[in-house]
């Protein structure tokens, strides 16, 4: 029983990892950058929630308010700092996104202060059902990430512009030939990994209401873990990483000779898997062109 | 007027001077061919004028516009096409994707849904293979799909970057046959072949590429003739 519990756990846990190695692993496949600024766009997000969560108190506003913020700041950060930085050197492009990573955290820290806020967002207590005891913020979170991560899978398969979101990550001169704006794509990138990040905030805050500066700092490390793990690019890939790492964690938490190590053994196993499969587990190998 | 016009179009790669400053037109229902040798500048020319590759000097008009400045995706969507070297078909999604993507600058769903169809009666194979990941096609069927996806957006000018390049003897023929059936259907085209044969045959004119430079030009008859082409192109 206590094992189902920590799977559901570690479930939850790891669907919050996924919708943030989704917003890694698609700009990377688009843009062909790491976004290190990512995981504090979550930050901005929790702090949005805060500030509507204190104003109004309801907590379905709060994510809204979070999710048109993060949008725009995504989109405006892609257009103001990554976009001249087109075809630069990578190693130019990391710096400008480390920089804007620095900046997001301490305007944050300007404008709040370095002491945590609690961000209650709803006290919805525990289901008890056959002699499992399980916190109903994990079922929210779990069903809200795979009707998100189902609809991301329809929108990219089925969709326009989703379909031309995989011909720009695999030929961006081919894409243009058929008339696609790459520019306008690399645009909803940002804008959908933004919203995804918004999201994690909100189930991060659901599941521990301390939010600082540094919110996004580790997950975001954690979700590119899982990003690589699962295969950069690769937006089943990212799923699948981050439920692992997620599982993963809520195993070790709950092993006390292990559990002071827990983020040691999620790095292992990216070392690990790496050196299996050094595409990741669904990373293809691309074809070198001609 | 021609439907296409390169004026002392002027392409570097960093310092080195790829196109030193070229000149030529393409006329509304002409088949004309650029032959050159390996490293001459023909991709370069090709790129350039679609906007993929920008230029440095020189203007490109096309049906009336000057385009030298125009992003790549705007070009498409005026009505000019590209089978690029190397096909480039979209390796992970499926045939009849890669046709949707080619449809992509279309906004009337049910007449892109026509087009594959018309595209699948011309190329059956690919009918057979609509739902096959495209990366598992063979060198042909991948050529095939190259062309059908360039035509989908219904170009009035269709660039045409080496589309015999290692093909079989027979495939190379169908591809000519191709080529003769798209000006027949109305569209214009600008093919680049190291194959001077075949594609003289069927150019009503066309220019030597050398060293990024433009040496001689004339109709299709005229230079598969000449003494030079015969020697340098013609293996005799
Ligand atoms: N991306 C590039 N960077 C630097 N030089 C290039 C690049 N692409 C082509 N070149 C050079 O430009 C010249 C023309 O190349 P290209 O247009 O590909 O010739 P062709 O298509 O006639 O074989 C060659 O000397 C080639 O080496
Ligand atoms: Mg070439």
């Amino acid at each position: 029983m206590k094992f189902i519990e920590t799977l559901l756990n570690g479930l939850s846990m790891g669907s919050t990892y996924a919708m943030i190695a989704l917003g890694y692993t698609m700009v990377y496949g688009i843009a062909k950058m790491l976004n290190f600024a990512h995981g504090d766009i979550i930050m901005v997000g929790g702090y949005m929630i805060f500030l509507s969560m204190t104003a109004v108190g309801n907590p379905v506003l709060g994510l809204a308010a979070a999710v048109i913020f993060c949008v725009v700041l995504g989109i405006t950060i892609e257009k103001i700092a990554y976009k001249p930085l087109r075809g630069a050197s990578p190693l130019a492009v990391l710096i400008t996104a480390i920089g804007v990573s620095y900046l997001l955290q301490s305007s944050a820290q300007m404008i709040f202060g370095s002491a945590p806020k609690m961000v209650i967002i709803a006290d919805l207590g525990n289901l008890e059902f056959a002699g499992l005891k399980v916190p109903v913020y994990t079922l929210v979170t779990l069903g809200c990430s795979v009707v998100i991560m189902l609809a991301l899978n329809l929108f990219v398969k089925y969709t326009k512009i989703g379909r031309a979101m995989i011909a720009v990550s695999e030929d961006k001169g081919a894409a243009q030939l058929m008339g696609i704006n790459v520019n306008g794509i690399i645009t909803v990138t940002f804008a959908i990994g933004s919203a995804l990040a918004a999201f994690a905030g909100f189930f991060m805050l659901m599941k521990s209401p301390s939010l600082t500066n540094t919110l996004g700092a580790m997950p975001g490390i954690k979700a590119f873990t899982a990003a690589v793990i699962g295969g950069i690019g690769s937006i089943p890939g990212a799923m699948v990483g981050g439920i692992l790492i997620g599982v993963v964690e809520a195993i070790s938490l709950t092993v006390p000779a292990i559990a002071a190590y827990t983020d040691a053994i999620e790095f292992l196993i990216l070392i690990v898997i790496l050196l299996v499969r050094p595409t990741g587990i669904l990373g293809k190998k691309r074809r070198e062109k001609v | 007027m021609a439907l296409l016009e390169v004026k002392d179009l002027q392409v570097y790669y960093g310092v080195i001077q790829a196109l030193k400053g070229i000149n030529f037109e393409v006329n509304e229902g002409e088949i004309v061919t650029l032959i050159g040798a390996n490293g001459a500048g023909k991709t370069t020319t090709m790129q350039s004028i679609i906007g993929l590759i920008p230029s440095r000097g020189g203007s490109v008009i096309f049906d009336g516009k000057d385009i030298t400045k125009t992003p790549c995706h705007k070009i498409v969507h005026l009505g000019m096409a590209q089978v690029p070297e190397g096909r480039r078909v979209f390796q992970e999604l499926t045939v009849y994707e890669n046709l949707l993507m080619g449809g992509f600058s279309q906004k009337d769903k049910s007449a892109i849904k026509q087009d594959i169809e018309s595209i699948y009666e011309r190329f059956p194979r690919l009918a057979e293979r609509s739902s096959q990941i495209a990366g598992t096609l063979s060198g042909g069927e991948q050529q095939m799909l190259a062309m059908g996806r360039a035509m989908m957006s219904h170009p009035k000018l269709l660039l045409l970057d080496e589309p015999s390049m290692g093909l079989s003897p027979i495939l190379v023929d169908q591809v000519f046959e191709i080529i003769k059936d798209f000006r027949k259907d109305g569209t214009t085209v600008l093919l680049v072949e190291q194959n001077a044969g075949k594609s003289l045959a069927i150019s009503d004119r066309a220019y030597v590429l050398e060293l990024g430079e433009i040496v001689l030009s004339g109709t299709g008859a005229e230079l598969a003739a000449s003494d030079e082409v015969k020697k340098a192109y013609l293996g005799g």
